[in-house]
């Protein structure tokens, strides 16, 4: 068993950066996650001999992170919604160039500056592209400060694995509030570097170059299909999910993240009640778990997706069931979060006739 | 990683093609690619004299290049090095996050007006202002040549381009952009110097800059800047020749050679 600790959401997140043996740290300060900046300023260095650099700008980071990753090193970048905007050319360039980093997104409320309070509504920003062209992250939606820690290591392997820049979807929530967690032992940091990095150029070997550009059209097509071809490997290896009470469930609650947090709680609210609920919760939201609505979509009287934005995740939900259930949307905006009982009550108002 | 095409095949006859013969030489750090490079154009002159200093210098294993967006953006496929392509403006972003990782690496970036003092300023001053120790090779044409000869912030006053057709008005338009002497006053950089390729004589200076400049960063003495004032015949509507006046006459006068600054104390 690892050392078990009472940590809040950002700084576990950091102490998993340095404990996952991250050579590369650059980031930019934003509430409501600058505790990762400020905890590795302090922390990882000494330990590690991690590089934690504050760079001058969002934009700056996010090159800093392309140009580190290319040397074939475990780098990562965290910012909050406005910052993780002005990422996006990046994490295109990165995607294209197939570089393996940790992008961390604490979502907050917008649009423009918005607010400094927990939101989910950066949702199709970050699983439907984000920048330009045909491209995905991986995208992993933890609930709890123990996944902040988890989905640090599996976002590293998952995006060594396939060359591919991974996001970890927080939000304000999240990163400010503290939970028990265990943490993994310090990995060490690596000393071998994949053959395509750019680290000099080497007797006897084809050297590297690290490059989104393939002006031809026919070769641009070709990196399309093999990126396209990746995605679908992905989809279909790489899908996680949560499922609670489904065997009986008459409905189904869902929602990724904080919404899921309080989909459970109005679960066990209806569940008191005698009501048969049961929930989905995606652990990535790209790949998205299509398969486990579809197979409950024949089975159950109607799905209710809760998330703190305007309707987002909803849409995937949708394009699961293709119509077979009746999928309802609950949602708060603008940093503001919804009470299970409103959720509760929604979900009498409109599946129970009002009870 | 991507095999970039060969897109040119030029057919050797290889009756004249023999070492007896050769009167001029390609160092063997650039790769057999012909240079995209209108005819004339600086880009090409100051390529090969990079290579030659990383030739002679025996760093080709030890040095890590970074292309930017501008007519040079495939840099890479004639500089026979490990290089990466960054994003328009962010050469000097994706240099800091290689040396960081590569501390015992050389780390250059090359760049043109555009990407370095317009679109990517902020990544350029804030670099040098952290003494990364990489150095800066600034082509300095006076216009944007890759998306076809718009106004750069080097282009001179009531110089005509195609986003200033009735010459550059300081006015409305602001006036040329002296970046390396704004440089130069950072106390992260070690060496700035303004160089051109357009006679011998300077094409023999930009080299042994170049060489200093390595020289500096294999001493890890922070940030290097060697600026080229060069041409855009293309752009500049101009041959070749004419474009070499244009340097002597009006970029010069604006834009003077010479060390700003040295690490001996200038
Ligand atoms: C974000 C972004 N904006 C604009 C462009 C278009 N663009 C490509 S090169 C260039 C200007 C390059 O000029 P310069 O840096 O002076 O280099 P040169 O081509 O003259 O060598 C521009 C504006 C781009 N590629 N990316
Ligand atoms: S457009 Fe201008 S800068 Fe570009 S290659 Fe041609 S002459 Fe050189």
């Amino acid at each position: 068993m690892g050392e078990i600790k009472l940590m809040k959401g950002n700084e576990a997140l950091s102490e998993a950066l340095i404990r996952a043996g991250c050579d590369g740290y650059f980031g930019y300060p934003i509430t409501p996650q600058s505790e990762v900046i400020e905890y590795l300023s302090r922390e990882a260095n000494a330990r590690t001999g991690m590089v934690v650099l504050q760079a001058e700008s969002e934009v700056a980071s996010i090159n800093m992170v392309y140009g580190a990753a290319g040397t074939g090193r475990r780098v990562c970048t965290t910012s909050s919604s406005p910052g993780i905007s002005l990422m996006q050319e990046g994490i295109s360039y990165i995607a294209s160039a197939e570089l393996p980093c940790l992008v961390v997104n604490i979502v907050r409320g917008g649009p423009g500056l918005g607010t400094i309070q927990p939101s989910q509504a950066d949702y199709f920003q970050a699983t439907k592209g984000g920048g330009h062209g045909d491209y995905h992250m991986i995208v992993l939606a933890p609930y709890n400060v123990q996944e902040m820690v988890d989905h640090v290591k599996l976002g590293f392997e998952l995006g060594e694995k396939y060359r591919t820049p991974v996001m970890i979807l927080g939000d304000g929530a999240l990163g400010q509030m503290m939970e028990k967690v265990e943490l993994f032992e310090q990995m060490p940091r690596k000393t071998e570097f994949p053959d395509w990095a750019t680290t000099g150029k080497k007797e006897g070997i084809h050297r590297s170059i690290i490059t989104s550009l393939f002006i031809q059209p026919e070769v641009m097509e070709q990196v399309n299909l093999r990126l396209q071809a990746k995605y679908r490997e992905i989809e279909k290896n790489e899908v996680l999910y949560q499922t609670i009470n489904c065997e009986d469930a008459d409905y189904i609650f869902t929602g990724f993240g904080l919404g899921s947090r309080i989909a459970m709680k109005a679960m066990e609210m209806a569940r008191e009640k005698g009501h048969k609920v049961g929930l989905i919760r995606p652990i990535t939201v790209y790949p998205f778990p299509y398969d486990i609505y579809k197979e409950f979509a024949g089975k159950v009287k109607g799905i209710l997706d809760i998330e703190m934005n305007a309707g987002q995740m909803v849409e995937d939900v949708r394009l699961a069931v293709e119509g077979k259930t009746q999928v309802e949307f609950y949602g708060r905006m603008g940093g503001m979060i919804a009470g299970p009982d409103e959720v509760y009550e929604y979900f009498e108002e409109k599946f129970l006739g009002g009870k | 990683m991507s095999t970039i095409p060969n897109f040119i095949e030029i057919p050797v006859n290889p009756e004249i093609a023999q070492k007896e013969f050769e009167v001029y030489s390609k160092p063997s750090t650039l790769t057999d690619k012909p240079f995209h490079y209108c005819p004339g154009c600086g880009h090409s002159t100051v390529h090969k004299l990079l290579m030659e200093v990383v030739e002679e210098m025996g760093i080709q294993g030890d040095i890590v290049g970074v292309a930017p967006v501008g007519c040079s953006v495939f840099a890479y496929d004639y500089l026979d090095i490990d290089m990466q392509q960054a994003a328009h403006g962010r050469a000097l972003a994706v240099a800091t996050g290689i040396r960081r990782m590569l501390p015992d690496k050389l780390v250059f970036t090359y760049q043109g007006d555009g990407d370095l003092a317009a679109i990517g300023t902020a990544e350029t001053l804030h670099a040098a202002n952290r003494g990364e120790n990489i150095l800066t090779i600034f082509i300095n044409n006076a216009v944007y040549g890759m998306t076809s000869g718009q106004m750069a912030p080097t282009t001179l006053e009531k110089m005509v381009t195609t986003t200033s057709p009735f010459g550059r008005d300081v006015s409305t338009q602001g006036y040329p952009l002296k970046i390396s002497e704004l440089l130069a006053m950072l106390p992260g950089v070690t060496y700035v110097t303004r160089q051109s390729v357009h006679t011998t004589a300077n094409v023999r200076k930009t080299k042994k800059a170049l060489r200093k400049a390595i020289e500096l960063q294999q001493e890890g003495k922070g940030f290097c800047l060697v600026e080229v004032v060069s041409n855009c015949p293309s752009n500049w509507k101009m041959t070749p020749l004419q474009s070499q006046q244009f340097i002597q006459e009006k970029m010069i006068p604006f834009y003077p050679l010479g060390d700003i600054k040295t690490p001996e104390g200038k």
